[in-house]
C-alpha cells in the first residue's frame, strides 16, 4: 500500500534527519514529492510504501518526534464558516 | 451548460478528467477546476448574465456542474451595500459591504454547498457528508433535504447543543465523534476513502471550492462590471479569499471586465492566525495552530489554502491582519450600529481587521474597498450577549420612563421644553 502524508516540522525538529531515520527504523519506502524548508520551519509531502500497520507505526513515531502529520492537500477537514 | 474542461494540479499543472478526486497522483498537489474560457467568452455577455436568475445560477457557464442537477434554495446575488456611515467611522471615502448573511442558511457556505451537491448528484452519489462545527453542516443538511439525499454530519464531541440544532432540524444523521478535533479530521478522511459518499470538502472539494467564486462575480457585476481597489475577506482555510481573486481574473479573461488591479487582503482572529502570522514574518510557510478564539467559523489551524493565500497577498500587493476577541465583538457592534447588518463573529473579524488596516495606513482613505460579510449574527448570539446595553426597566407610567431615560441617556428626542 502507498500512503501520502504531509509532515510539518517546527524549530525543534527541522534540522533532524527524520525522513532518513523513518526509512531506517521502519520497513517503509519514502518518496519525497514536494518540500520546502527554511531555518525554523519546513514541510515535506511524502509517499510511504509498505505494510499498512508498519506505516501507522512509522507515523506514530514521527508524531512522537513532535512532527505534525496531515493528509497532504486537505489541511483541516472539520470546517466552520469561511 | 458548464464549460469546465478538466481538473488541473495547482502545483505541477497536470490535468485530470472531471472525476471525484482531489489530489494529483504525481505530486499530491491539490486539484482545481479549469475552464474553457474561450468557450465562455463566446457564449456569455454582460447582458446574458444580467438576464439570468437572481441567484448564483446566473453564472452557470462559469460553474463546474450542470444546472439541471442543482438544488436551488435561492443562494447568492446577495446585496452589495454602500456603507457610508461605517466608511466615515473608520476613515474611508468609499466602502461596500457584501452582505452574505442573507443566504438560505445565513452564510456564504450555501454557495459552495450548492455546487458540491449539484456535482455530487451529477456523479450519482446517493449520500452527502461533511465534517463541520457549524455553518457548513447547516448548509449541507439543508441542501441534502432539498435533494432527498442521505446526509451525514460529523461533529466534535464537545460541540454546543445550539450548533447541533441548526443542522438537526433538516434531519440528517448527526454523528458526534468521541476524541479530539484531529481525530474527527482523520476519521472523515478515512471514511471518504472507504464509502461511496460525496464528502463535500474532501472528494468533491475541487468543485465545492469553486462556489466561492460567485462572490467575486457578483461584486464585479454589482459594481458595474469592474473590480474595487481593495477587498478584505475573512480567512479560515483561505479558500474563499483565493477564489474571489480567481473569479476576477476569469471575468477578465472572458472579456467581461478590465484586468483586475484589486489589492486583496485577508482577515483572521488572533486566536487562530496561521496565515496572518506567516504574512507578518514574510514567509509562505505557515505554522499550524491550535485555535482559541470566539470566531469559531474561522478556526482552521491548518489551512489547506494557506500557502496560496500568502502567494496571492504578494501577487496583489495585499496584506493580512488579525484582531483579538474583544476587537471581534467591537467589529460586530460597529457594523450593526452603523449599517444595520448583524454579522456573526467572522464578520467582526473582517470589520475589525479592515479598521486596523485603514488606521495603519495600509488601506488608503481613497481606496474604494469591499468587505465580505460571510454569515449572520444569530449564528453566534453568545458572542455579543453581554455586549449589548441592558434595557431600561420602568413602571408603566410616563414619568417612570422619562426618569429612567434621563438617568441613562439625557434629553428625550421630541421632548417639550
Amino acid at each position: 500500500m502507498e500512503k501520502h502524508v504531509r509532515l510539518t516540522f517546527g524549530p525543534e525538529s527541522v534540522k533532524k534527519p527524520l525522513v532518513y531515520q523513518l526509512g531506517h527504523e521502519f520497513k517503509v519506502v519514502t518518496s519525497i514529492r514536494m518540500a520546502d524548508v527554511d531555518k525554523s520551519i519546513g514541510w515535506v509531502v511524502l509517499g510511504l510504501e509498505g505494510d499498512p500497520d508498519e506505516i501507522e507505526r512509522a507515523l506514530a513515531w514521527v508524531r512522537a518526534q513532535g512532527v505534525r502529520v496531515d493528509e497532504p492537500t486537505l489541511g483541516d477537514v472539520v470546517e466552520g464558516g469561511a | 451548460m458548464s464549460f469546465a474542461k478538466a481538473l488541473r494540479c495547482r502545483e505541477c499543472g497536470r490535468e485530470y478528467p472531471l472525476d471525484p478526486i482531489f489530489s494529483c497522483e504525481f505530486c499530491f498537489g491539490p486539484l482545481e477546476v479549469a475552464y474553457d474560457l474561450d468557450g465562455i467568452r463566446a457564449a456569455v455577455s454582460r447582458d446574458s448574465i444580467a438576464k439570468g436568475p437572481s441567484t448564483i445560477w446566473r453564472y452557470a457557464p462559469f460553474l463546474p456542474c450542470e444546472p439541471e442537477f442543482k438544488v436551488d434554495l435561492g443562494t447568492g446575488y446577495t446585496p452589495l451595500l454602500k456603507a457610508d456611515r461605517l466608511a466615515k467611522a473608520i476613515g474611508l471615502d468609499t466602502l461596500w459591504i457584501k452582505n452574505d448573511t442573507v443566504n438560505p442558511t445565513w452564510s456564504f457556505k450555501d454557495r459552495v454547498v450548492s455546487i458540491a451537491i449539484a456535482r455530487a448528484r451529477e456523479f450519482g452519489f446517493s449520500a452527502i457528508a461533511c465534517a463541520s462545527t457549524g455553518n457548513l453542516a447547516n448548509s449541507v443538511a439543508a441542501h441534502a433535504a432539498g435533494a432527498e439525499m442521505e446526509c451525514f454530519v460529523f461533529i466534535p464531541d464537545d460541540l454546543e447543543q445550539g450548533k447541533v440544532v441548526g443542522s438537526g432540524i433538516y434531519n440528517p444523521t448527526v454523528v458526534k465523534v468521541r476524541g479530539s478535533y484531529d481525530d474527527v479530521n482523520r476519521l472523515c478522511t478515512e471514511l471518504s476513502m472507504q464509502y461511496p459518499w460525496a464528502f463535500v470538502n474532501i472528494n468533491v472539494r475541487p468543485y465545492y471550492a469553486e462556489g466561492s467564486r460567485t462572490i467575486g462575480f457578483e461584486v464585479a457585476e454589482q459594481l458595474g462590471w469592474r473590480t474595487p481597489d481593495h477587498l478584505v475577506a475573512p480567512m479560515a482555510s483561505g479558500s474563499m479569499y483565493t477564489k474571489i481573486w480567481k473569479a476576477f481574473q476569469e471575468f477578465h479573461k472572458a472579456g467581461l471586465i478590465d484586468a483586475p488591479q484589486t489589492r486583496m487582503s485577508g482577515a483572521q482572529a488572533a486566536g487562530c492566525s496561521p496565515i496572518t502570522t506567516a504574512f507578518e514574518k514574510g514567509t509562505l510557510n505557515f505554522v499550524p495552530q491550535k485555535p482559541n478564539t470566539i470566531a469559531k467559523s474561522l478556526a482552521i489551524g491548518n489551512p489547506a489554502d494557506g500557502y496560496y493565500a500568502l502567494k496571492q497577498m504578494q501577487e496583489t500587493n495585499g496584506g493580512a491582519e488579525m484582531v483579538t476577541d474583544e476587537e471581534v465583538v467591537e467589529g460586530i457592534k460597529l457594523l450593526a450600529e452603523t449599517e444595520g447588518i448583524w454579522a456573526e463573529t467572522a464578520g467582526g473579524v473582517t470589520i475589525g481587521c479592515l479598521k486596523k488596516m485603514v488606521a495603519s495606513g495600509f488601506i488608503k482613505r481613497g481606496e474604494e474597498t469591499v468587505a465580505i460579510i460571510s454569515g449572520g449574527g444569530l449564528k453566534t448570539l453568545e458572542a455579543v450577549v453581554d455586549a449589548v446595553e441592558e434595557p431600561l426597566h420602568v413602571d408603566p407610567r410616563i414619568a417612570s420612563f422619562e426618569e429612567a431615560h434621563r438617568a441613562r441617556k439625557g434629553v428625550l428626542v421630541g421632548a417639550k421644553a
